[in-house]
């Protein structure tokens, strides 16, 4: 995870210090730049070095490990999706869309859209929080500040499922520490709640917030803000007309990889909110665990598909962000 | 001009520490929670936990699996990235896709995916061979299809701690110096090319042990009962000694991460220093 936001591709990274100091980074990087074209122009000359096909021959057995542990369960869930359950009465293993129309139906598709809306709001107010965080961060005068909040936001954000579950509980649950020292239940307070889930998935979505969205403000120029002011702009308006159109692919791709980590998130709904807030994830839980109608067998692999279609949706909303948003901040 | 900025940095200080509040809070109170007793303090919970049924059990099962894990992940992707960085630019491509497309399966849905593929064993395979191999992956003293699921799910993690550590390298240049000198491909590889990613690789197994060690979806679902499965069972019935082992397991993978940013950091200071 804290490597994640980092992958800037290369070739952009080397284009704008090309032009001011060019002659002087040259030595070092002019050995590898040859070796890149080589391999596309005169393929076969940069090839006789290294042994035919080798390199496929390495990573075979990763390979094969996917084919099989990834084909196997998605073949698995793409036919299971389309057939009838072995415990159906009639026509079992027929095709049919059957589990489709009822992965979308009634309580699934409440299930599915409270799981797209939590996510949603999460990961918007993850957004929204996580960016001054990080403002506050890359702008502040001490190194130390700015390495302890990188630091524990890394482990923040890898914090998730069981033990955060049960730190909420003992704080805000309704024994919770905080819950008897401000007599929050009398409040209508409830941790076993929309609210209370949303409180609960900020705690590793800020950090990861924090986390994706630093090396962007790090890239934004002091020359641009000054220039901004220069030209009699407020600071108000440096971040309406620069700043945030510069950090809007960085933003929305944060936003979305916040949606996808909510989403997929399990344990931490598991544990604490049982059946008062329908997710997705739980829904599939039950159904793999048996707690379906007879000759529903095959609904969980339907609701799964219905997962990763969202899942893959906003992976391709991600994916091109992330280079895009590459382009400006190298 | 001066006041705005000194408003600047009040704003700045209380962002931090509203944040920082909300931070540290809920880990606050989990420890107060967990020696929290009515006749003062006791920290029954923690000593407890030793002699509770299933403790170590469940713990030597995990470590089982995430050295397992580590291990698989590090034979699997180290020489496919080494590869990729030496050979045809296509291996690469394919090597990212591979590498991102378990983040488009949420936990939840492999689990189901990897039900459907047990189930075809009763249901098809009753009379080959290829069920007692079935049964031998579901073994519930070594679940193997354990392992595969977090093989696949650390995946992602672990070939951008890899690639981002080979980024920094340039394996190009050491291997065919390497070659150049008289060195065999493997002692090439081995004795030139990994020294040089230690911390890509230590990177590498850190996250991937952090997430075996914390991860509950398919293990319960798959109805195995490793470290974090048995604290949910624990939680049901005795709620300060799961906040406890909450504490504990929190504290271990604080310890894991932060010597992963140290490492991470000692990689970063290096890195200027090469153009």
């Amino acid at each position: 995870m804290t490597t994640a936001p980092t992958p800037v591709p290369t070739p952009a990274a080397t284009d704008p210090s090309g032009g001011a100091g060019a002659p002087g980074t040259a030595p070092a990087s002019t050995p590898t730049v040859p070796a890149q074209r080589c391999t596309g122009a005169h393929a076969p000359a940069g090839r006789r070095r290294r042994p035919r096909g080798g390199s496929w021959l390495a990573a075979l057995p990763l390979l094969v490990f996917f084919a099989i542990s990834f084909g196997l369960p998605a073949v698995a869930i793409a036919t299971g999706a389309f057939t009838a359950s072995s415990d159906s009465e009639t026509g079992a293993g027929q095709l049919t869309t059957d589990n489709l129309t009822a992965s979308v139906q009634g309580a699934y598709w409440t299930a599915l859209l409270s799981s797209v809306k939590l996510s949603a709001l999460t990961a918007l107010l993850g957004t929204v929080i996580g960016l001054p965080i990080a403002q506050a961060v890359v702008t502040s005068r001490y190194k130390a500040v700015r390495e302890a909040v990188l630091s524990a936001s890394g482990v923040l954000a890898n914090f998730g499922g069981l033990p955060l579950a049960f730190a909420f509980v003992a704080t805000l649950g309704n024994a919770g520490e905080l819950t008897k020292l401000l007599h929050l239940t009398e409040h209508g307070w409830s941790l076993y709640s929309f609210t209370g889930l949303t409180v609960v998935y900020l705690y590793f979505l800020v950090p990861l917030m924090v986390l994706s969205i630093t090396p962007a403000l790090d890239g934004l120029r002091v020359q641009w803000r000054e220039a901004a002011h220069n030209n009699r702009a407020t600071t108000l308006q440096y971040w309406r007309h620069v700043a945030l159109p510069i950090l809007f692919p960085s933003l929305l791709g944060g936003f979305v990889l916040l949606f996808g980590s909510a989403f997929a998130a399990y344990a931490t709904a598991a544990a604490m909110v049982g059946a008062t807030v329908p997710l997705i994830s739980r829904s599939i839980a039950d159904a793999l665990s048996g707690n379906v109608l007879v000759g529903q067998g095959n609904l969980a692999l339907a609701l799964s598909l219905d997962m990763i279609v969202v899942a893959a949706l906003v992976m391709a909303v991600y994916l091109p962000l992330q280079r895009r948003s590459a382009r400006w901040l190298s | 001009m001066a006041q705005l900025i000194s408003r600047l940095r009040l704003w700045r200080g209380a962002v931090l520490l509203v944040a920082g509040l909300y931070f540290v809070l809920p880990m606050a109170a989990s420890v107060y929670f967990s020696i929290d007793d009515p006749k003062g303090f006791t920290f029954e919970a923690y000593t407890g936990l030793l002699g509770a049924p299933g403790f170590t059990d469940s713990l030597w099962l995990t470590l089982r699996l995430a050295l397992v894990t580590v291990l698989v992940v590090l034979v699997l992707l180290v020489p496919a990235l080494i590869a990729a960085r030496l050979g045809t630019p296509r291996l690469r491509a394919v090597l990212e896709v591979i590498c991102t497309l378990p983040l488009v399966v949420p936990p939840v849905a492999l689990t189901a995916g990897l039900i459907g593929v047990l189930r075809w064993g009763p249901d098809h395979l009753m009379d080959t061979p290829l069920f007692q191999t079935f049964v031998f992956v579901q073994d519930p003293k070594f679940p193997i299809v354990l392992v595969v699921a977090y093989v696949l799910m650390s995946l992602p993690l672990a070939y951008r701690a890899l690639d981002s550590g080979l980024r920094a390298v340039d394996v190009r240049t050491l291997v065919e110096a390497a070659r150049n000198c008289g060195a065999s491909w493997p002692r090439a590889v081995v004795t030139v090319v990994l020294p040089n990613l230690r911390g890509a690789l230590l990177n590498a197994s850190f996250l991937t042990l952090a997430l075996v060690l914390g991860e509950f979806t398919a293990a319960s679902i798959l109805g195995y009962q490793p470290f974090a499965v048995w604290i949910y069972s624990v939680g049901n019935s005795q709620a300060q000694m799961s906040v406890a082992v909450s504490v504990l397991s929190l504290l271990i993978t604080w310890v894991l991460l932060l010597l992963l940013a140290a490492a991470g950091r000692e990689r970063r200071h290096r890195t200027p220093a090469r153009p």
